[in-house]
Formats: structure tokens, sequence, C-alpha cells
């Protein structure tokens, strides 16, 4: 298609004067604003967990009990991880999607508005009810993020807190994966067969799908726990011929593909970045998409490798083994396209570019580290210990996150209408690679050598280790206060970004002015 | 917005509805959350939350029929897909407790028996409500204080009201389809009867669910503490009942609006979508009736 800055027709804009305030932001159906509230949330998320984060690892840099007392040590590592994955990365991702998407596939906005606004605001009052917990006796769920029972079947009224919380959350994640999936397959503009869709559109159809297959799934498992709890119900009590090992299996069974809605829309957004700034078009388009396709649907039959030593047959153990290992296949595909678009590419190294060869790097290493954990008898030994903490952190802070940073670069000019600053954008990249690799590269050691996670304290000999850890979980989490600093610049002011922004890049989406206006596609382009 | 042409995708204007409507789902769940707990405002915290959400969506869904004669064939599409992907996720909801009752009956209970470190002598059988509960099941009706002290239980019989039940429904979802056939020749008279019998059927329907489940805790003894059978019979037929009712709900709207004129041969998707739903209920009630009741 032509990237001719051809300022789109906006006739229509005087139907929708643009509204403002309470109006504006808690009523709106605009795509862009729902867009820009959700990065806002998931940025408010990230920051409030990286804070819980911070605490363990106070308490972690010396063995002994420091700061906090054990009890409040499980709180911290199982709200963090429920901040992180339903409040930072989960919305994060649907904001990037609400934003771009429609840019992307030429429409006017979500194909349905109300519902797109309504999935937002569920979440702030769901974490409200999440946050509250702490505040009820016997302090928040304590269970780690996984709720298993029977543990959660023993707590406080925080596990009914966090349990109405979930069921809020995943009425909110379904509304919007149900809109994402008829946005895309309905308004597309004319033209744009499913096989000319950007990645980042593909990757999100397929996350979409996902959610709505599992997220239900979740809400059963979530309401077993609650019936047992409270109306008497003997799912996970074996003493009425229930199984606590039920709860893990319906558990991971949403689990394991909610590890892949973390991840796939990352690799959509790299996947836009990467031929960007090596100026060729993405190599292997169509494998991307087969393997987007492939790896959400092995998703499905992976479940119980994060069960290995729960006391499954050995046939179960065997299959869920090299079905986890077959994943490597399409895995390995993207990150050899990736690669091959950067071979002989005419490379230049701007801020969403690091990022984005940030991701693919310490992506792999998160990617090679789950290949270790997959295979049973080895994770015999690595279960539950370190090396899965920094196993599921390269892939999903290095991975989704450092994505979603990336991202944010890369379209903060078209949001905005301003350009970052390159400068401070670099000294954010590398502090973020090197704090975060500083801290999490020891942990791989502190879990080969048998550190168990979710203890508030330690055996000595892992202190050195812990020390370098929580050194680096400090400048990681500070220097993310840069990020907000760029961000808030970039929107207040800076040099004006032009309608392509980059040089040639591919997409509708720069086809129209920065910042996007207010209404964009009222009439749908065409795409050859 | 009436500026628009038919060939504009129909993008609403601002609304509070959906902010409205968190703050109301906000007093649901922190309300039974609370209830559950003891806490004396719970109750009163969740009826405000139940009564503002029946209240907002009453008015949302009310401003979007106002507003439909505005909206194009895309716009129809839109909402078609969005109600056949919503009836997925029901699916997979329903699934996850079709896929505890296998694991339960066909692994859990069999490995229960098998060691003999935790419950020596226990047998695998089903119905079985577990180790605890493994004298418990019955030939003939327990007594009443059996009944109070849950120390027998009897199950409920196949062929008396969930077969009844089972052809409630599925005579429903002719009636259902009749009426269909009826609207789209552009009969209302017949199409408004045929819809108006499903409706009647289907409360019918819950009429005896209701019935069964007084049966099932006062005569049978059986209860949702009956170990795994009462908790996976009891939450299977009890979504499948709740969902029952919602679907009887939309298709008692549908059938007011029908009233009122407001569905022609061509537009009526909100009948479609109430009948998806309907039929929807129905599957999974012919899975329960298999699975819960019959094997």
């Amino acid at each position: 298609m032509s990237h001719a800055a051809t300022a789109h027709d906006h006739h229509d804009d005087h139907d929708h004067p643009m509204p403002t305030g309470f109006k504006r932001w808690a009523m709106s159906t605009n795509h862009k604003d729902i867009g820009t509230l959700y990065l806002i949330f998931s940025l408010a998320m990230l920051m409030l967990g990286g804070a819980f984060a911070l605490v363990i690892r106070a308490e972690l840099f010396q063995p002994g009990l420091q700061y906090i007392d054990p009890h409040f040590f499980n709180q911290m590592t199982t709200v963090h991880a429920l901040v992180m994955v339903f409040g930072a990365v989960m919305p994060g991702f649907v904001g990037f999607a609400n934003w771009m998407l429609p840019l992307m596939v030429g429409a006017p906005d979500m194909a349905l508005p109300r519902m797109n606004n309504w999935s937002f605001w569920i979440l702030p009052f769901a974490f409200s009810i999440l946050i509250l917990s702490f505040f009820v006796p016997g302090g928040a769920p304590a269970s780690g993020w996984t709720l298993y029972a029977p543990l959660t079947i023993q707590g406080g009224m925080s596990v009914d807190m966090a349990i109405v919380a979930i069921h809020m959350m995943g009425i909110s994640s379904i509304m919007g994966a149900i809109n994402v999936i008829v946005t895309v397959l309905n308004m597309r503009a004319p033209g744009m067969t499913l096989m000319k869709m950007p990645l980042f559109v593909w990757t999100w159809l397929i996350t979409a799908f996902l959610l709505i297959a599992v997220m239900p799934v979740f809400a059963g498992a979530v309401t077993m726990l609650l019936t047992d709890r409270h109306f008497g119900t003997a799912f996970f009590n074996p003493a009425g011929g229930g199984d606590p090992v039920l709860y893990q299996h319906i558990f991971w069974f949403f689990g394991h593909p909610e590890v892949y809605i973390m991840i796939l829309p990352a690799f959509g957004i790299i996947s836009h970045i990467i031929p960007t700034f090596a100026r060729k078009p993405l190599f292997g388009y169509s494998s991307m998409v087969f393997a987007t396709a492939a790896i959400a649907f092995l998703s499905f039959i992976v479940w119980a490798h994060h069960m290995f030593t729960v006391g499954m047959p050995l046939q179960g153990e065997l299959f869920f083994m090299y079905a986890t290992m077959l994943i490597s296949v399409p895995t390995g595909v993207k990150v050899f396209n990736w690669v091959t678009t950067m071979w002989r590419g005419s490379m230049s190294f701007e801020t969403p570019m690091l990022f984005s060869i940030g991701v693919v790097f310490l992506f792999t290493l998160g990617g090679l580290s789950g290949l270790m954990l997959a295979i049973t008898p080895a994770d015999f030994q690595y279960h539950d210990t370190y090396f899965v903490v920094a196993h599921f952190h390269y892939v999903l802070f290095s991975g989704a996150v450092m994505a979603m940073m990336g991202g944010t670069y890369y379209w903060l000019p078209k949001w905005t209408g301003h350009m970052y600053n390159e400068r401070l954008g670099k000294i954010h990249f590398w502090l973020t690679a090197i704090a975060f690799n500083v801290t999490f590269f020891p942990q791989h050691f502190l879990g080969l050598a048998g550190m168990p996670r979710r203890y508030a304290d330690y055996n000595p000999i892992f202190t050195e280790f812990n020390q370098w850890s929580s050194i680096g979980a400090f400048c990681l989490g500070f220097s993310q206060l840069l990020f907000i600093y760029i961000i808030i610049s970039t929107v207040r002011g800076g040099k004006k970004a032009t309608a392509e922004v980059w040089d040639n890049p591919e997409g509708l989406e720069w086809t129209v002015p920065s910042p996007a206006p207010f209404h964009t596609f009222d009439t749908p382009p065409t795409v050859k | 917005m009436a500026s628009h042409s038919q060939d504009h995708y129909f993008v609403p204007d601002s609304s509070v509805y959906p902010f409205a409507c968190s703050i109301a789902l906000f007093c649901i769940a922190m309300g039974g959350a609370s209830y559950l707990n003891g806490i004396s405002f719970g109750s009163g915290l969740m009826t405000v939350g139940f009564i503002g959400m029946g209240a907002l969506l009453f008015r949302w869904f009310g401003s979007v029929i106002k507003e439909s004669p505005e909206y194009n064939m895309d716009v129809d599409k839109s909402f078609r897909m969005g109600m056949s992907w919503f009836i997925f996720s029901e699916v997979m909801f329903f699934a996850a407790f079709f896929g505890a009752l296998y694991y339960l009956r066909n692994l859990a209970i069999p490995w229960l028996a098998e060691t003999e470190l935790l419950w020596p002598g226990f047998e695998a059988s089903w119905p079985s409500a577990g180790p605890i509960g493994a004298e418990l099941l019955t030939g003939g009706l327990p007594d009443s204080t059996e009944i109070m002290e849950g120390t027998k239980y009897a199950l409920i019989d196949p062929l008396h009201l969930p077969l009844l039940n089972t052809a409630i429904l599925l005579v429903s979802s002719v009636t259902l389809t009749i009426s269909h056939h009826a609207i789209r020749a552009n009969n209302r008279t017949q199409a408004i009867i045929w819809l108006a019998l499903t409706v009647l059927l289907g409360f019918i329907f819950l009429f005896y669910q209701a019935e069964e489940y007084i049966e099932a805790y006062q005569i049978l003894g059986l209860t949702m503490g009956t170990g795994v059978y009462g908790s996976t019979f009891f939450l299977l037929t009890g979504f499948h009942g709740f969902h029952v009712t919602l679907g009887a709900f939309i298709l008692l709207v549908v059938l007011l609006r029908m009233m009122k004129g407001h569905f022609s041969a061509e537009k009526h998707f909100a009948f479609e979508a109430g009948a998806w739903y309907w039929h929807f209920v129905d599957v999974v009630w012919v899975g329960l009736f298999i699975f819960v009741y019959i094997l």
C-alpha cells in the first residue's frame, strides 16, 4: 500500500464533538481513549506489583527475617503475581489492541465500543477488591497466585475476595476478547484478506480465542473453590471423594494457555518493530501465522508439565513432556524468522529496536530454560525452585513486558504526536536490560543449587546470589521511573512526529496523522 | 448520528452504563464476599448491586433497542459473532464442570480406592460420596433422622422427573423453531403463540427442577454435601438451571418485544440470539441427562 501521508478525510468529526472530563474518560466509546486508559492502568499496576516485588527482594537480601513476617511474605508473592499477570501484562496488551487494531485493520473503532468500555472499567473495581483484601482479618491471599487447594480452602475472607475479583477480571477479559475477535473478523478494510493482516492483528486474534476458551475454565475452578469453602461441596476434599490435584489440573488447563495469552501479542509487537528497523519485510510471514496457531493449539495439551511432581501416571508424564518440547518447534520458527529478518538488513538501533532485540535474545534464554524444565526427570530437581522463578521472569519480563516497552516507544509518537527523547530511551533500555539480568540470572544458579521458591528465609549459602538479585531488582524497579518520566514528557511536548514517524514503516496506522485524530477511518481505506 | 448513512459503521456516543454497571458489579462481588464471611452489610450491598445491575442493564438494552434502526448489516454481523463467541465461552464454563465430573469419577475415586494408606477398605464405585460417605448410599429411601444426620442418601430416578424435564426442554426447542419459521414468514400471531409456549415450557422445566431439588434434600437426603456425587450433581444441574432461567428471561423479553411489533421477517436478531442461547442450554441438558442422571 502507499505510504504517502494522505491525511485521511475526517469530515465526519462534527458528528462527535470531542467530549471532556468524566464524559470523555469514564463514558468513552472511543477505542483510542479506552486504549489509553488500559495502558495507564497497566503501568500503574506494573508499579504496584513492582513495589510488592521490592518488598520480597528487600526481605531476601540476607538470610533470616529482617523486615516482614513469613505470612506477609507469602501475601507479597501471591499478590505480586496476581497484580502483574491480571493487572499489568494482560490489560497492557489489551491497551495495545485497543489502540492499534482498529488502526491496523482500517476500522473506525472496535466492533462493540460500549462493551469495550465496560471491559476496562471492571478492572479498577476488581483490583480494588484484591487490594482491599490486605485490610481484612488474616490479610491478603497467601497461597501463591495459583490459589491451590487445600491452602485456599483454609484461607480467610481474602480468598473469597480474590475469587470474586478473579470472576470480575474474567468477565472483563472475555468481553475484551470477544471484541477483538469481532473487530478483526468483521471490520477489516476492503482488500485486507486474513493473510494480509499485520502480525499483531494475527497474534491478538489467536490470543483472543485462547482467552475465550480458558477464562471460563478458570472461573469454573475458582467457583469450585468457593463452593468447597462455603457450601459443603467436596471437589478438592479426598474425604468426600475429591482430589486437590483436580484443582491443579483445571487451573493449569487455564494457566498454560494463559502464559501464551501473555506472550503471543508480544511476538506480534516485535514482528512489527524488527522489519521497520531492519528495513526489510518480515521474513516468513505465513510461517509466523502458522507458528502462532500451532503454539496456541499445543498450549491446550501441555498443562500438566506444571505438575510433574504431583504424582501422575508415567504415561501422563511422558505425554506432557513430549508435547511441551514440541512447542519449541513453532517458537524456534519465530526466532529464526526474526533473526532472518535482521540478516543483511540496513539496521538502525532506535529504542524500540533495542527492546526488540533484547526480547529476541532474552526470551530465547527463557525458552531454553523452559526446555530444561520440560524434561520430566530433570524437573523433579528444578520444580518449585528459583530456577522456575528465573525461567518465567525471562519469558514474562524480558518477553512480554519488554516487548510492551518497545511497543510503547514504537507507537508513542503516533499516540502523542511527539517524538520521545531517544537518548533517554536508550538509557532506559540499557538500565532495564542490565538490571533485569542482574536480578534474574543468579536465580538460575540458586534454583539449580536447590533454593525453593516462596520462602521468606533461606540457607546462608545462598546469600551472595540473593544479594545480587536484590540489588538488581531495586535498580530495575527504580529504572522504570525513567520510563514514566519519558512517557509524561513525550505526552507534554517534544519534537513533532510525522505521520510515518519511522523510515518507511509498513501498516495502515502510519497513513493517519500523528497524533492519530480522535476518529480515524470513518470511511474504510482500500488495501491492495 | 442519524446523519450517518448505511455504509458507515455505527459507533455509539458516549454512555454512562458501562461505568455504572462496573460499580454495580463491584457491589455484587464485594457484597457477596462480605456476606459469605458474615459481615453485616454484605447482603445489603449485594442486593443493591443486583437491583442496580438489573435496572442498568434494562436501560442499556433499552437504548440499544432504540437505536437499532440505525444499525447496518455490519453491526448486525458484529452482534451475531459476539453472541456466538459468548456462547462458546459458556460452553467452556460447563466443560470445566464436566471435566471435573470425568476426573473425579474415573480417576480420583479409583485412585482413592487403590491406595490402602488413607482409607483402607474403601471401594471405588459411582455414585460415590467418598471414603467418609462410603456407607451412605441406601437401597431404599432414608428415614427422616438419617436425612437430618446426613447418614444415608438415595439417588434420583432418572426416568421420573429428569426424563420429563428432558422431554419438556426438547419440545421447547421445537416450539421455538416453529416460532422462528413463523416470524420469517411474517406470521406474527403464530410466532407469538409458539414463543409464549416456549417460555411457558421453560418455566415449567424450572418448576420441576425446583421440585427435584426439594425432593433430593427432603426425601432422598441428597445434598451438595453428599461428597463428590452431590457436589458435581448440584453444581452441574444448578448452573444449568441458572442458564435456563437466564434463557427463559431473554425469551420473555423477546416475546414482549414481539408483541410490541419490534421484529420484522428480515430483522429479528434479538430473537435469534435468544434462540441460540436456548438451544445451547438444551444441548447442555442432554449432556447432563446422559452423564449425570443415566450413566
